[in-house]
């Protein structure tokens, strides 16, 4: 049953990120350039939306559909890592256009040279956990 | 029922995500996308080489399972769900991507010269292909999240980690299509 909810939620979200343009390498280029409010809007009613949503569930006690109780574990505290990562990041979803999520989708649509920057991208984590210990975090 | 072939405004896609982020919560689970890639890592058998990968990657499976979703959903979205998939950007974006050589900006959903398999055959797009995707997969773990985990996730839940990594992420793209891009196209 759990399996199922999760490839249903991944089917719904496979679909939006089609159908949202996001997973468009024009969408991403056009945004860097400021010259649409798609993709601002896109991310910015979600945020809203989250937040909501995230407040919502922090004061209301709300349960998971299996009665648990949600969790949501903050992020550490630092600068370095969220700055420098979050840079190399930034150049390499620009230059490909597709994010660790929408490069899944280009898949389903067809597109056989997206599996290159899968690949690469898993060997781009692979060369991180190598390096780790040497990076400011 | 021609409605359905069309392309989702911001204000139909924006909260389709929040229901989605929703629905994971609700399932237990925290939305964020780049965890697989380590994850896969794992399986392919990192954990030999260094310490980050060895974990129970088990625990991640229900992530991969929305991986494979992400997959199918792609299929569907575009092969059942849009009959034009030609993305309509900016007239101005047009004009500047055709003068750099991207004749197919506004006629197709991906760049074909960069995504067709003739342009695989091209070592320069090949190597940009390679590069981008090792930005990514290095930049988001070195982050600790995508725009998934981190603009959407993180900001939700309000953490100033993550406004620190989204700034980060557009330092970086606005670097890359502003300084980087004039060069190498």
């Amino acid at each position: 049953m759990r399996t199922l909810a999760y490839l249903f939620i991944g089917i719904l979200f496979g679909i939006t990120m089609f159908k949202s343009e996001a997973a468009s390498w024009f969408r991403i280029y056009e945004m860097f350039k400021f010259e649409s409010f798609h993709m601002y809007g896109i991310i910015g009613s979600t945020v809203v939306l989250g937040i909501i949503m995230v407040q919502l569930i922090k004061r209301v006690p709300i349960k998971s559909f299996y009665g648990e109780t949600i969790q949501i574990a903050p992020k550490a505290k630092s600068f370095s890592r969220y700055m420098f990562g979050g840079i190399l990041f930034g150049l390499g979803w620009a230059l490909a256009g597709a994010c660790p999520g929408p490069m899944f989708t280009l898949v389903g649509v067809g597109y056989v040279s997206i599996i290159v920057v899968i690949i690469a991208s898993i060997f781009g984590t692979f060369l991180y956990g190598l390096v780790k210990d040497k990076l400011p975090h | 029922m021609d409605w359905i072939y069309e392309p989702w405004p911001w204000y139909v896609s924006g909260p389709m995500i929040a229901l989605i982020m929703f629905l994971l919560l609700m399932v237990g689970k925290n939305f964020g996308m780049s965890s697989n890639l380590r994850t896969l890592c794992t399986i392919c058998g990192a954990g030999n080489k260094a310490e980050f990968f060895r974990f129970d990657w088990k625990a991640q499976r229900w992530n991969l399972i929305v991986v494979l979703g992400a997959i199918i959903g792609g299929f569907i979205g575009s092969h059942l769900m849009t009959i034009d998939s030609s993305v309509a950007i900016n007239p101005d974006t047009v004009t500047t991507l055709k003068e750099m050589g991207f004749n197919s900006a506004g006629q197709s959903y991906l760049p074909t010269e960069l995504f067709d398999m003739n342009a695989l055959a091209n070592f320069k797009n090949l190597g940009l292909l390679i590069i981008g995707g090792i930005l990514v997969g290095f930049g988001t773990r070195y982050a600790g999240g995508c725009t998934s985990g981190h603009a959407i996730s993180g900001l939700s839940n309000l953490q100033f980690p993550s406004l620190i990594a989204v700034v980060g992420f557009f330092i970086g793209g606005l670097v890359m299509i502003h300084l980087i891009f004039p060069i190498i196209f």
